[in-house]
């Protein structure tokens, strides 16, 4: 005989687990919520929270891990370059700068004591390269350009860099806008100081007399109006790192 | 007789309640990168029909200006989203769950009935397993779409790395836009996934949380 007034076992097993199991989920939930307050509220580190810092870093390391210096960004036919390339930012720039007499200061090479002031000439009589690649924006905009110009890693054979040299440091003529760049996707053979653009002498908006087109990173380490070229084993400032920003911002 | 009866393995209910915030977190911090570049409308020529999105939108969600962070979230949460989603998939491969999940010879036909039969245009639903056919394909398509998201996402976040595979999804501007297409597939599927939970009844909904489902049996006479 069943009391009336007694509630059906298996209503009362059910509820039973069913609370026992919210219970275990409020207890997951509130542990979650926790890491993310954690995370969130991090001391800051260049303008995030320090736990997401830690977190791109890590990707970096995995990235720096198996990155692969032989591995090119595609390059596209010469008639899928767009004709007219967006200009998206003027920081650093400067108008009273002589662009006849632009020399890039390079510090830190070896077997040079002293910054070497290299004419751009120079820069131009090294073997010119072009290539069609893709300018990918942080934003989410990308566009295929027509870059030419001389290869890093060539200038970086008449002003190597020290053994074990970890970095390299560009920057505009008044240091406004600077970039810091791991030196092997510098050293990857698409990396380019362009001051050809479109088949044409790079336009002042573009970054005239030059500047940088390195299509393994994002647009923001395509350094215009590059004045000065430093090897480092000092992690460099980056103008968009240090506005929470990856510091790698590598693709 | 009533019984209590097991439905849904613990495995499986932790990987679900695990995922669901994992997701929710990647599309907040995705719609804050969105934001800065959000050219994506339904449309053709000059007549735009839904524009993804109107900046009332981003304003009263205050989902703009956060490209920075929205990349750092997403960059870091994105681990455990794939963590989590490769774990649920081998596990379901290796359980043998998957059998009552990937959708058989007459799901498409038997989804349709499934449908017919939910707007009330149907009497019988079709026979099935423990998943009619319409809860097979979608369930199945949505675990298929996470493996699109890491795909898409991957060929995005390391293009020059993974060159190959952005090339294999039409290029990089193509992969950005599939990642975004998968993104409003989630949300639609959350859409239909909740409504149709509200209306199954707590019991069905009981069983996602503690596992058991009450069943009634019939009564065995001898």
């Amino acid at each position: 005989m069943k009391d009336p007034i007694m509630k059906d076992p298996v209503d009362l097993e059910i509820g039973r687990r069913t609370r026992r199991s919210l219970l275990t989920g409020g207890i997951a939930a509130a542990a979650g919520a926790g890491v993310w307050a954690w995370i969130a509220n991090s001391p800051a580190e260049q303008n995030i929270p320090g736990a997401l810092r830690r977190g791109l870093q890590f990707n970096e390391k995995l990235s720096r891990g198996i990155f692969n210096g032989n591995r090119r960004a595609p390059e596209f036919p010469l008639d899928q370059a767009v004709k007219k390339v967006r200009v998206n930012e003027d920081i650093g720039m400067s108008d009273d700068v002589d662009r006849a007499t632009w020399k890039v200061r390079v510090s830190g090479a070896a077997g040079h004591a002293e910054a070497v002031d290299v004419p751009l000439a120079e820069i131009k009589n090294l073997p010119h390269v072009e290539h069609v690649t893709e300018l990918k924006c942080v934003e989410g905009w990308s566009q295929v350009v027509h870059w030419g110009g001389a290869r890093f890693a060539d200038l970086a054979k008449l002003y190597p860099p020290p053994a074990g040299t970890q970095y390299v440091a560009m920057e505009t003529p008044d240091g406004e806008y600077y970039v810091g760049l791991d030196l092997e996707s510098a050293l990857q053979p698409q990396t380019l100081l362009v001051y050809e653009m479109s088949g044409q002498a790079i336009t002042e908006e573009h970054g005239a007399p030059l500047r940088l087109c390195i299509p393994t990173k994002y647009g923001i380490k395509n350094i215009k109006q590059v004045a000065s070229i430093r090897y480092t084993n000092e992690r460099p400032k980056d103008y968009w790192a240090e506005r929470g920003y990856d510091w790698y911002a590598g693709l | 007789m009533k019984q209590i009866a097991l439905k849904h393995l613990r495995a499986t209910r932790w990987f679900h309640w695990i995922n669901f915030p994992l997701l929710a977190v990647m599309i907040w911090t995705g719609l804050w990168i969105y934001w800065a570049n959000d050219v994506y409308r339904i449309g053709w020529g000059d007549l735009t029909l839904l524009h993804f999105f109107p900046d009332s939108f981003y304003s009263l969600t205050h989902t703009d200006h956060k490209l920075a962070q929205g990349m750092a979230w997403h960059f870091v949460v994105m681990w455990a989203f794939i963590v989590n989603g490769i774990a649920y998939i081998a596990y379901t491969l290796v359980s043998g769950e998957w059998r009552k999940l990937v959708p058989g010879r007459h799901a498409l036909r038997d989804a349709v009935y499934v449908a017919l039969h939910d707007l009330h245009l149907r009497k019988e639903m079709p026979p099935q397993g423990k998943y009619n056919a319409a809860q097979q394909i979608s369930y199945s398509a949505i675990s298929v779409m996470g493996v699109g998201s890491f795909i898409t996402g991957l060929a995005i976040w390391r293009y020059v790395q993974f060159a190959w595979l952005a090339n294999l999804l039409g290029g990089y501007p193509a992969a950005r836009m599939e990642h975004f297409i998968l993104t409003v597939g989630y949300v639609l599927f959350f859409v239909v996934h909740v409504a149709q939970v509200t209306i199954a009844g707590w019991n069905n909904a009981r069983s996602m949380v503690s596992g058991y489902e009450v069943v009634e049996t019939p009564e065995v006479r001898s």
